[in-house]
């Protein structure tokens, strides 16, 4: 998500917040003294279908402000793709109906999950072939490495001469 | 050699891959519609409100759809280009005025020149949508068929005109 630099504005807002609490002060004296308390109404008319269409809109993309979802943007943009899935809803459309005619129009891009096909096999089995290939590389070099270990053994004349060392050694011991 | 060689090769291709990443505009999305039908649109003239164009009446010439709005602050840097390309009369710019006010829009052509054979009304942006209209100005290079065969997003340049837009023109139109 996208965060705003607020500290420059904090001047400002600590006197805004210093009224803002002065107000609610006033406020919550005024109607402690006469509580008309009343259930909260759902914002919208249809509470059941608001859920499908945030469900949904989860999964899709802002084209205008871009890595926000549908369902949690609040530019121009989204607001219409809202009143768009809403209104297809209302007219008993399938998410997958909806999808699709999203897709149509903006492309795949609006999707959040995208598709499998030919295009977007790399964006699939990218990272499983990194991965592949990384192991395949570890492998390979580990044994070249042993090979290696196993080249580097003592030679003949030499293993003579550590053997005359090592017994000069536990002569010395006893 | 090759220990130094590698990570070497690794990182330049990696460089390779990071700069054309930066050059790339993420916020071009490329359109699901380019050569795909324009889709169909019976809208009412700005200038004439009791007037409706219908998008098929266009069907046999090459048209360019500039969608456009006195609130877009980029379609102020592309509008003299536009003025200037109507006047060459090479193609007919159509105007689609997105989720504007008719009488702001009216004053905004007064104001900075009307490039336009016809103006259209899409007060709630619903045409918008069904072209994939994301951000305004949005450019459509529209061919006898009926088949858009362009899009541009963004405010149109000198070169995006000279390199893409009117070579395509001309061949479409031969």
């Amino acid at each position: 998500m996208y965060k705003i630099d607020l500290m420059p504005f904090a001047n400002y807002s600590c006197k805004l917040i210093g009224y803002i609490r002065f107000l609610f002060f006033i406020a919550s004296i005024l109607f402690t003294l006469s509580s008309f308390a009343k259930e909260a109404q759902p914002t919208a008319e249809d509470p059941e279908l608001e859920k499908r269409l945030i469900s949904l809109s989860e999964n899709l993309r802002c084209l205008v402000c871009q890595n926000e979802t549908i369902a949690e943007s609040r530019a121009d943009f989204s607001n219409d793709m809202r009143r768009e899935i809403r209104e297809q809803m209302k007219a008993n459309k399938s998410d997958a109906e909806i999808i699709e005619f999203l897709v149509a129009r903006y492309g795949d891009f609006v999707l959040y999950d995208p598709p499998f096909k030919s295009t977007t096999f790399l964006l699939w089995f990218g990272p499983l072939i990194l991965f592949i290939s990384g192991v395949a590389a570890l492998m390979f070099y580990l044994r070249r490495r042993r090979t290696q270990i196993e080249e580097d053994s003592l030679s003949d004349s030499e293993r003579l001469q550590a053997e005359t060392l090592i017994k000069a050694i536990d002569k010395e011991k006893v | 050699m090759m220990r130094f060689l590698l990570p070497l090769i690794a990182f330049l291709v990696l460089v390779v891959f990071l700069g054309i990443g930066l050059t790339l505009n993420p916020r071009q999305v490329p359109s699901p519609l380019i050569d795909k039908p324009a889709p169909v649109f019976e809208l009412y003239q700005l200038h004439n409100p009791e007037k409706v164009l219908v998008s098929q009446d266009n069907l046999g010439k090459v048209w360019l759809l500039n969608v456009w709005a006195s609130w877009c602050v980029a379609c102020r840097d592309e509008h003299p280009l536009l003025v200037q390309l109507s006047q060459l009369g090479i193609v007919p710019i159509y105007g689609l005025n997105y989720k504007d006010e008719r009488d702001t829009a009216i004053q905004w052509l007064k104001q900075y020149g009307d490039p336009y054979t016809v103006s259209v009304v899409d007060h709630d942006g619903r045409v918008g949508i069904d072209y994939g209209v994301y951000g305004v100005p949005e450019t459509y290079v529209i061919d006898k068929q009926g088949i858009i065969r362009h899009k541009h997003i963004g405010p149109v340049t000198v070169k995006s005109l000279e390199e893409k837009i009117l070579p395509l023109i001309k061949e479409l139109q031969g």
